[in-house]
């Protein structure tokens, strides 16, 4: 990726996280960690991968995105209002009553999501099902699902896993955010769930490595998404859970946690 | 007397036929074509047939893809792991997430017969009732679920079909036509009006017979939707009998006699006996010795149909 095109992903990136971390702070909680680790590959995808139409969020021919790991739905709420979706303004409605922003994603409440998930494990699954049927009716539609590493300890994702390589679903990107954390402890002192390379690749897939932070290396991992044939891909990203703020980056606690209007001001000025 | 034909496979045949019609339909099994009789769909639309192995929670999180993508799934299974097995994907992946998803439990109930308890669906019914949207569907005979199906495609949300496997008894003429939420009657009657759904109908029906020896007059009501309920005919049994019975081959509890016995306590309060599986498991047997080891056959019925009578005030 040339330089220009790196310092404008970068700048995204820093206004995502300006948007989503004035979201939680204007709430004062909320699932924190989980969606800045993937706040980056979000950028990613909107700006440099998917074929969306913000004015036309059903367009039949559009590639779709599910977020397995429901909870991140706020750092998604934030690339939609960036795009255009819906106004940035309604950012400030999260997790109120009548909000069309809820923690978790919600196909039907929210323009430009294309599935509800949040009872952990399930995304995965409905991705396998869309790739199907872009694939039978010949579309050229590409599915990718983002799945927590804490997510994989559910067995319906090795269920979804095994089917998308016994179909050979080549519209199929799964994307790994492996952050090492979950609620209660580090996921390899929980449940080892680790290393998902082995292991997705014995599960038929095209397994490609990378910082989840780097723009070089998402971009190159992409790229190559595209050339393979007749299995799918799964980008594992290595992760930060709560990147991008010293306030919350890397700590255990951050799953779900209280923003303050100091955490937000310091985050604010980490920005800067 | 039976049918000709087995439920299965006239649910097979009439899905080959729709399927030819609307190109969205999609069939989704776990590893239990036969049982369910769309071993032909599957040979005639191979495009269109997909077997995810023994994985029912995929399977359903699947077809909720599909139907996101504008397809129309059909999953498969027996009534217990097409519900309960996966009952947390059928919440949200299809019911919370809004999308069309018909759900297919085959051999309900005493339906298992020597697949035994592990296999026996006596609460599949009672679970699906509970989700929001969801329609219930336990066809009497093939001539009612050949008139349903059609319907069943064009409702725009999910649908549970309660899909008994073998030959039915024959209750429906070949002029019947389904209509959508509403009982059928039957046998009219003015002492006790008993509703019934699924293997229980004839036992009903055999019932009136008996109690109409006794000079009980029993009306007798084929309730294949247990929703959404149909509330009117339950209310005017209540009114133009004054005593009711249900009868199924499902759990008493959150089945077709809690459902009437809702709309009777908030509308028409009257004397109900419920005859179903009372709270219990299955076990092995045939059909028709779990039947009567339930209690759910005629003499069952007929015995509370004279207690609700006896409790008229």
């Amino acid at each position: 990726m040339d330089e220009r095109n790196l310092a404008e992903l970068k700048t995204l990136s820093k206004e995502a996280r300006k948007l989503f971390i004035e979201m939680m702070a204007n709430l004062g909680v909320g699932h924190i960690g989980g969606s800045l680790s993937i706040i980056d590959a979000l950028v990613y995808l909107y700006y440099r991968e998917m074929r969306v139409r913000p004015q036309e969020p059903r367009w039949e021919d559009r590639d779709r995105l599910v977020i397995s790991k429901g909870h991140a739905g706020p750092a998604l709420y934030a690339l939609l209002a960036m795009k255009g979706f819906f106004d940035k303004k309604e950012l400030m409605t999260l997790n109120k009553l009548g909000t069309h922003l809820p923690s978790h994603c919600d196909m039907k409440l929210t323009t430009g999501i294309d599935m509800t998930a949040g009872s952990l494990g399930q995304g995965l699954s409905a991705a396998v099902g869309m790739a199907i049927a872009l694939r039978m009716q010949k579309k050229d539609s590409r599915v990718y699902c983002i799945v927590g590493d804490g997510e994989a300890q559910e067995g319906q994702i090795w269920e979804a896993l095994m089917y998308a390589g016994s179909q050979q679903l080549d519209n199929l990107v799964v994307i790994i955010d492996d952050n090492g954390m979950q609620i209660d402890n580090y996921t390899d002192a929980l449940n080892a769930v680790r290393p998902f390379d082995k292991r997705l690749a014995a599960f038929g897939f095209e397994v490609i490595n990378v910082d989840g932070h780097d723009f070089n290396q998402l971009d190159n991992a992409f790229y190559k998404a595209k050339t393979i044939k007749k299995r799918p891909t799964a980008v594992i990203m290595s992760t930060v859970k709560g990147k991008g703020f010293s306030f919350c980056e890397g700590k255990l606690s951050n799953h779900n946690m209280k923003v303050s209007a100091d955490d937000l001001a310091s985050a604010l000025k980490e920005l800067a | 007397m039976l049918e000709s034909i087995e439920m299965r496979k006239a649910y097979g045949d009439t899905m080959i036929e729709l399927a030819a019609k609307n190109p969205k339909i999609v069939s989704l099994q776990a590893d239990l074509t036969g049982a369910n009789g769309m071993k032909e769909f599957h040979a005639k639309y191979p495009d269109r047939s997909f077997n995810v192995g023994i994985a029912e929670a995929n399977m359903v999180g699947v077809a909720a893809g599909m139907a996101a993508c504008g397809m129309l799934p059909f999953v498969h299974s027996f009534g217990t792991f097409s519900t309960r097995r996966c009952y947390d994907q059928i919440t949200i992946s299809v019911c919370y997430a809004g999308l069309n998803v018909k759900i297919i439990g085959s051999d309900p109930g005493v339906g298992a017969e020597l697949n035994g308890g592990t296999h026996m669906a006596l609460e599949d019914a009672g679970i699906m009732r509970n989700l929001p949207g969801m329609v219930i569907f336990e066809p009497v005979d093939s001539t009612q679920l050949k008139s349903a199906l059609p319907q069943i495609v064009d409702h725009p949300g999910p649908v549970y079909i309660r899909l008994f496997r073998k030959n039915a008894e024959k209750i429906f003429g070949d002029g019947y036509v389904f209509h959508w939420g509403k009982a059928d009657l039957l046998h009219e009657g003015s002492d006790v009006a008993i509703l019934a759904s699924g293997v229980c109908v004839k036992e009903a029906l055999d019932a009136a017979d008996l109690l109409k020896s006794e000079g009980i007059s029993a009306r007798v009501l084929n309730v294949s939707m247990m929703k959404p309920i149909d509330k009117e005919a339950v209310i005017s049994a209540a009114k133009e009998c004054g005593a009711l019975v249900t009868a199924e081959n499902h759990s008493i509890i959150n089945g077709l006699g809690s459902a009437v016995a809702e709309v009777l306590a908030e509308n028409a309060p009257a004397p109900l006996e419920r005859v179903g599986v009372r709270d219990h498991f299955g076990q092995v047997g045939r059909a028709r010795d779990l039947m009567e080891t339930f209690g759910i056959v005629a003499k069952d019925i007929a015995a509370a149909a004279r207690k609700a009578v006896a409790r008229k005030a």
